[in-house]
């Protein structure tokens, strides 16, 4: 199964590290994102970090300042957009993000041409673990203790204000910083989940194992717990079938990482399907976390 | 009033997940009459014209249209939901919304001849929506939208008219225009019209006939047939008082076990 | 710009334009943004696949649109799919990474797929492309008046007879129609930008509904040509100028409508 030379590869070795940091905190905020209903952003978050990736690439910058960087002004801006139910607003956001990628099309075209580089399409887009530099660790490392940190902080007034505004605000809780400061953790998660997995995929770990794990359990620590394991294990896997998926081939080409783990988030994410649906609840598993998670809040 | 009955309502009798909604409903609607279908919130009425509409299917019992049983494609019916939302963004006049009332079931894009643009036009004017008939209908009032939402239903010339709730949210004056305007349709056009509402004192003044609904089963005949202490109180299955006071109505319910009953108080009627 | 070479892809980018317009019209008053988006991005896997297995790509891009339209069709009924979806969203488009990660042409194949390519469809596609795109407008026309109630008062269309749910159905695979013949111009992630900037602009500007499809036709047009005329000057992406120029048009729209009712607030 572990094909030769697996674990002495110093690629092999980051892409573990990151992928499991990475599939941690993309775990983590994405349990919070099922759960206040915020999918939405975090797929415009993606969206909004492929032109940042694409962009940095460039202008000659790391690929993580990029998503970073961008997902972070973006989180910044549909907060202060907000999120009202304003009539037309999916319209909005659709053209507002289909320039966003238009624009990532523009970059990468001028990634190709003028910089001469190749595989910036497949690298942003779909992820690069293998030839990311090791340098970056310490950076991702801090990065995601100081997300799951701001999120540890901030996850009672978070629960609180999703159920209720009324609730939240009678408790003296700026639901205003909450709101934001949740948003730059999602845009830190993508942007994170960008580099190992890519932009367009780091949906993938986002929505994936959280709701999984939802689905599993009704309890808030339990499907932290769930996610987590289940978003390392299906990295880890990824980066193991994808190392050997050189050797299967005859043109040892190998297949992606990221189609690993998406393959492996997806086939945990129908698995748990059957298995929801015989713990006899009728109404949507978010609902029904969303209740006893209230009940462990409040 | 007229012979045949329209539409029969022959004891249905509607379930929801094992709960009788309705048990054992009963009451005729001939041309021209406008009957009231009388009920608090929540019990029942949205369900039965969906059951006559055939929307939903009856356990028990029989709904006839013009003396055929009910099938999936009538169109005797003009049908006025509750709560219709209405985008402005949406790029239809009043008046194309009132047109398609006449062929939105035709395939294709076949030009309206001038028979059904004369007929639009009629019914525009009849429900006096002249002003804004060239106006979105996403832009329209309240008031002004029930009246287009009427005019559609109608412009078919279908035998029965059916209006769920078409007097909620909307401000007394556009309340006392809309029921002379359903009044008018009944009479004048003689259509059969049954139309639901939770509180019965804007429609006292025209009202033929009274369907009154609460606690899973109905009473209907006229008002004074219907609007009884004995009859209700038979109904709600508890002592209830009905007040008769300048014209207006009074029901007045102990609140009892089931939560579903409240007292009811009469509309302030505007002059 | 307008060589014989060239004549392809004029051709074929006012049929897609042609599609787009009146198909996104629908989409627009359905508020079938999410399908808008997501079938291409299924029909990606396809065109990966298909190239692969040296097939038309069309015949790819066909079936796994159809297969998205038809399952968002199936999951939608169920209530709440939105998690289900997205997933099958991503898990396609990682398929169509892995589909083209064994092909020779790797980072040319994904962007064309993605972002779009004039030349991206040969003559011999002509004809075939042509056809669905009739098939396309001709369905659309049948369904018309039915489109517009059921997507305007679904309740009362229902009361009439006219099964909404199947219109549903019979739209989402106009969709899938509509994005077999469109992506390889403009591209997987782009497309849904014409088939929402240029209606959404359309009826800001008109009131009523066929003048409001027509005008989206127009605008789409107009985009698309002006798409091409710059990508081939500038050798940039089509797709890049196609969401550009849909945005402006939904932006100009958008001021106008606001215009519009600023001006009718200030006579009352």
């Amino acid at each position: 199964m572990f094909e030769p030379g697996f674990f002495s590869s110093g690629p092999v070795v980051t892409a573990l590290v990151i992928g499991a940091v990475t599939a941690v905190v993309s775990a983590v905020v994405g349990v919070f994102t099922v759960v206040r209903g915020q999918s939405f952003a975090g797929h415009a978050l993606t969206d909004v970090a492929t032109t940042g990736g694409s962009g940095a690439f460039f202008f000659g910058v790391s690929p993580l300042v990029g998503f970073l960087g961008a997902g972070v002004i973006g989180a910044g801006a549909m907060d202060l957009i907000g999120v009202q139910r304003l009539r037309g607003r999916d319209l909005a956001t659709g053209v507002v993000l289909g320039v966003a990628t238009g624009l990532a099309a523009l970059f990468l075209y001028l990634d190709t041409t003028s910089r001469a580089t190749t595989g910036a399409t497949q690298q942003i887009l779909f992820g690069s673990i293998f030839t990311v530099s090791s340098s970056v660790i310490p950076l991702v490392i801090v990065m995601s203790a100081l997300t799951v940190g701001v999120i540890a902080l901030i996850h009672r007034p978070l629960l609180l204000s999703s159920f209720s505004s009324e609730l939240a605000a009678a408790r003296g809780i700026s639901l205003r910083r909450v709101g934001l400061l949740f948003m730059l953790a999602l845009a830190v998660a993508v942007g994170l989940s960008s580099i190992a997995i890519g932009s367009v995929l780091s949906t993938a770990l986002l929505i994936g194992p959280a709701a999984t794990a939802i689905r599993l359990t009704s309890s808030l620590r339990r499907a932290l717990l769930v996610a987590g394991v289940l978003g390392v294990v299906s990295t880890w896997l990824g980066v193991l079938l994808a190392y050997d998926s050189f050797y299967w081939f005859p043109s040892s080409q190998g297949l992606p990482v990221s189609f690993f783990i998406v393959s492996l988030v997806f086939l945990a994410f129908l698995g748990s399907g059957p298995l929801s649906a015989r713990r006899g609840s009728r109404s949507p598993a978010t609902e029904q976390a969303r209740g006893s998670l209230r009940a462990e809040v409040v | 009033m007229n012979l045949a009955p329209v539409l029969e309502v022959d004891h249905v009798t509607v379930s929801f997940s094992g709960r009788a909604i309705l048990e054992g409903v009963t009451f005729n609607v001939g041309r021209g009459e406008f009957t009231g279908l009388i009920g608090s919130n929540g019990v029942g009425k949205t369900t039965l014209l969906r059951t006559i509409l055939g929307l939903q299917r009856p356990d028990a019992g029989e709904i006839r249209v013009l003396g055929e049983p009910l099938s999936h494609h009538h169109r005797s019916f003009g049908y006025v939901p509750q709560k219709v939302l209405l985008d402005p963004d949406v790029p239809m006049r009043a008046r194309d919304f009132v047109a398609l009332g006449l062929d939105a079931h035709r395939w294709g894009l076949s030009r309206r001849t001038a028979h059904e643009r004369d007929l639009v036009e009629r019914m525009i004017v009849d429900v006096h929506a002249e002003q804004f008939a060239d106006r979105r209908v996403g832009s329209l009032s309240g008031g002004e939208q029930q009246r287009i939402l009427i005019a559609h239903a109608l412009v078919s010339q279908p035998a029965l008219l059916l209006l769920d709730e078409p007097l909620a949210n909307l401000d007394p004056k556009s309340v006392q225009e809309i029921v002379a305007l359903l009044h008018s349709v009944a009479t004048d056009h003689q259509v059969a019209v049954l139309l639901s509402a939770h509180e019965m004192n804007a429609l006292l003044p025209v009202m033929d006939r009274i369907v009154y609904v609460t606690n899973g089963r109905a009473a209907s005949g006229t008002t004074d047939e219907v609007v009884r202490s004995d009859v209700l109180s038979a109904l709600y299955g508890q002592h209830v008082d009905v007040l008769k006071l300048h014209g207006r109505v009074l029901v007045v319910v102990e609140p009892g076990q089931d939560k579903r009953d409240i007292v009811e108080h009469p509309t302030l009627t505007v002059n | 710009m307008f060589s014989s070479f060239m004549v392809n892809a004029w051709l074929i980018a006012t049929i897609v334009a042609v599609v787009a317009g009146v198909v996104g019209f629908f989409v627009v008053l359905r508020g079938s943004a999410f399908p808008a988006h997501a079938i291409p991005n299924g029909a990606f896997a396809g065109a990966a696949g298909a190239n692969l297995i040296g097939v038309n790509p069309l015949i790819g891009l066909g079936v796994f649109s159809l297969g998205a339209a038809l399952g968002i069709a199936r999951l939608s009924r169920r209530g709440r799919a939105d998690a289900v979806t997205a997933m099958a969203l991503v898990m396609m488009l990682a398929l169509g990474a892995a589909f083209l990660s064994q092909s020779t042409e790797y980072e040319p194949a994904i962007f064309s797929l993605l972002f779009g390519e004039i030349l991206g469809v040969s003559g011999g596609q002509i004809v075939p492309v042509a056809a669905l795109g009739v098939l396309c407008v001709v369905a659309v026309g049948a369904l018309y008046r039915r489109l517009l109630l059921t997507s305007i008062v679904p309740e009362i269309a229902a009361a009439r007879g006219l099964a909404p749910q199947r219109v549903e159905v019979a739209f989402l695979v106009v969709i899938a129609c509509a994005t077999t013949m469109t992506v390889p111009v403009v591209g997987a992630l782009l497309i849904f930008t014409l088939m929402i900037g240029p209606p959404a602009a359309a009826r800001c500007f008109v009131d009523r509904p066929g003048p409001a499809l027509v005008l989206s036709v127009a605008i789409a047009l107009v985009a698309v040509w002006a798409s091409i005329a710059f990508s081939y000057t500038t050798n940039w992406p089509v797709g890049f100028y196609v969401s550009s120029f849909s945005a402006l048009a939904y932006g100009a729209g958008r001021c106008y409508a606001w215009r519009r009712r600023r001006r009718a607030a200030a006579v009352l």
